[in-house]
């Protein structure tokens, strides 16, 4: 008559592409108890404790900077936050001597965001806290792919059934990325649609459809996830003008209206308004936009949760580089 | 290695004799349903505060608000544990719990340890009138000064045995109660 447990996560969460199809779900189910917790009149556990959490945010960020610190705070765990921003940081240099400085003042968990791709498992194979990854350049947003699965599940039911299209600037998407891996793990049909631009070269080899034009896509699809036009990221004219953009790839509630089904609509904010979505959309009846923010702190309590007291056993395979 | 030896101590008329009697106890100890809650630890004692809160309604007439503790965030041990137990979901009836007589049910007290990290939960839902604490079975082997007010049964268990308790919707089968010789036991 053990007590059930669920399936261990390892030592960080650094990309859904790790995870295992079970272990997403066991994340997914056990943010939907979490849920709970935020509308109870003390929205506090003390499941963490005596756990101390340290938020390294090297990028702009306040949306999953305060839903991660909600999350911890309702978790009951110690919080620090440090950040810097993504110019002044030395690429390598500066998380050694972080992750140096971390294991010195003890913590016991980790949230990195960082402009670099690889920068989560950089600092993973080097401390043997959990860490966790907030965002790493264009490579993975893990706890925002989960945060979105769990909108969709809410929503449209198991994620098997599902047809899921990425609209946007897949290209400087880690969101996408995150996305991808996820859904696909979890057995949902996948598409892109998007200006040749903005897509990856070969991004076919993910498993994915492409679309290339969004009345297309928005035919074919149960949910849209919108992607935000990362402009400050875009070095080259990647486009011709905003307005162009809206006119041919927008997601306006005319092409919404003109679906064939109900289509959810997602998007992971901060949107671009009358870019990539319009505002008629955005807060209209089938966006779950605000939901998402909801469930990001359900879902980034769950990850806290199911990593947290397994650092012991993987601290010295860390040290070593391993994986674990 | 031996197999455990195990030892039926409660058959399901006994268990359903015991609950009966429990559901009348709860009525007398509150003075009526009146403001009554009750709360069933996870997983064995919400299936038990489901079959008293039936009892009661068949002899009062009255159906008394029940809803479900998950103790699991509020264990003391969290930490040193993984991997990670699965977390259920607490439920506390429409009203809350202000001002209320709170009635905790689980299905063995041991330890002690269930029960403490249950009224940590409870106090993070409001403040109670009074709480009581009933429990089908009461075994020996308290780590906190902790007692039950409504016991089924009293169960003397020898060092290192544990009690099993069986619920049909939990665990399938009928009603019962066995000591296991070999092994811990609920807290």
């Amino acid at each position: 008559m053990a007590h059930p447990t669920a399936p261990s996560l390892g030592k960080d969460l650094l990309a859904l592409e790790d995870l295992t199809g079970e272990q997403i779900l066991s994340i997914l189910d056990t943010a939907e108890t979490f849920k709970e917790i935020s509308v109870r009149p003390i929205k506090k556990v003390p499941a963490l404790r005596n756990r101390t959490i340290v938020n390294a945010f090297f990028e702009n960020s306040t949306r999953t900077r305060v839903s991660f610190e909600f999350a911890e705070k309702r978790m009951g765990a110690d919080t620090v936050s440090i950040s810097t921003t993504g110019s002044s940081v030395q690429k390598g240099e500066t998380l050694v001597d972080t992750a140096r400085n971390l294991e010195a003042m003890g913590v016991d968990m980790v949230v990195i965001r960082h402009s670099s791709s690889g920068s989560a498992r950089f600092l993973a194979e080097r401390i043997p806290s959990n860490v966790v990854n907030a965002g790493d350049g264009k490579h993975e947003h893990p706890t925002q792919g989960l945060l979105d699965l769990l909108t969709i599940r809410d929503h449209r039911g198991p994620i098997d059934k599902l047809k899921v299209c990425i609209v946007g600037d897949v290209l400087h998407s880690r969101v996408a990325r995150s996305n991808i891996w996820g859904l696909r793990r979890l057995g949902a049909q996948v598409a892109v649609c998007g200006p040749r631009t903005l897509l990856p070269p070969a991004i076919e080899e993910m498993g994915v459809t492409v679309f290339r034009r969004v009345e297309e896509a928005i035919e074919w699809a149960d949910v849209l996830n919108v992607l935000r036009l990362q402009l400050e990221r875009m070095t080259g004219g990647f486009i011709p003008s905003l307005r162009e953009y809206n006119r041919v790839f927008g997601v306006t509630r005319a092409r919404i209206e003109s679906a064939p089904r109900n289509v959810l609509v997602l998007h992971p904010g901060p949107m671009n308004r009358g870019v990539e979505i319009d505002s008629d959309v955005a807060d209209g009846p089938q966006s779950v936009i605000l939901q998402q923010v909801t469930n990001g702190v359900a879902v980034r309590m769950a990850v806290l949760y199911l990593l947290s007291g397994h650092a012991p056993e993987t601290a010295e395979a860390a040290k070593r580089g391993g994986d674990a | 290695m031996p197999e455990p030896q195990r030892r039926p101590i409660m058959d399901t008329a006994a268990v359903e004799r015991a609950l009966s009697r429990m559901a009348r106890e709860v009525v007398e100890r509150t003075g009526g349903t009146e403001g009554v809650v009750l709360v069933g630890i996870h997983r064995r004692g919400v299936d038990l505060a489901a079959w008293i809160a039936r009892e009661i309604e068949r002899t009062e007439g009255v159906a008394v608000p029940t809803g479900s503790l998950d103790i699991t965030l509020y264990r003391d041990d969290l930490m040193t544990v993984g991997p990670r137990p699965v977390v259920g979901r607490s439920d506390i009836p429409p009203g809350g719990i202000d001002g209320r007589q709170v009635v905790i049910v689980d299905d063995v007290l041991y330890t002690g340890r269930t029960v403490r990290a249950a009224l940590d939960e409870l106090a993070d839902y409001g403040r109670p009138s009074r709480t009581l604490l009933c429990v089908l079975v009461d075994r020996e082997g308290r780590e906190l000064p902790i007692q039950a007010d409504i016991v089924g049964a009293k169960v003397p268990v020898p060092a290192g045995g544990r009690v099993e308790v069986r619920v049909p919707r939990t665990d399938g089968g009928a009603l019962g109660v066995e000591v296991v010789d070999g092994g811990g036991g609920a807290g």
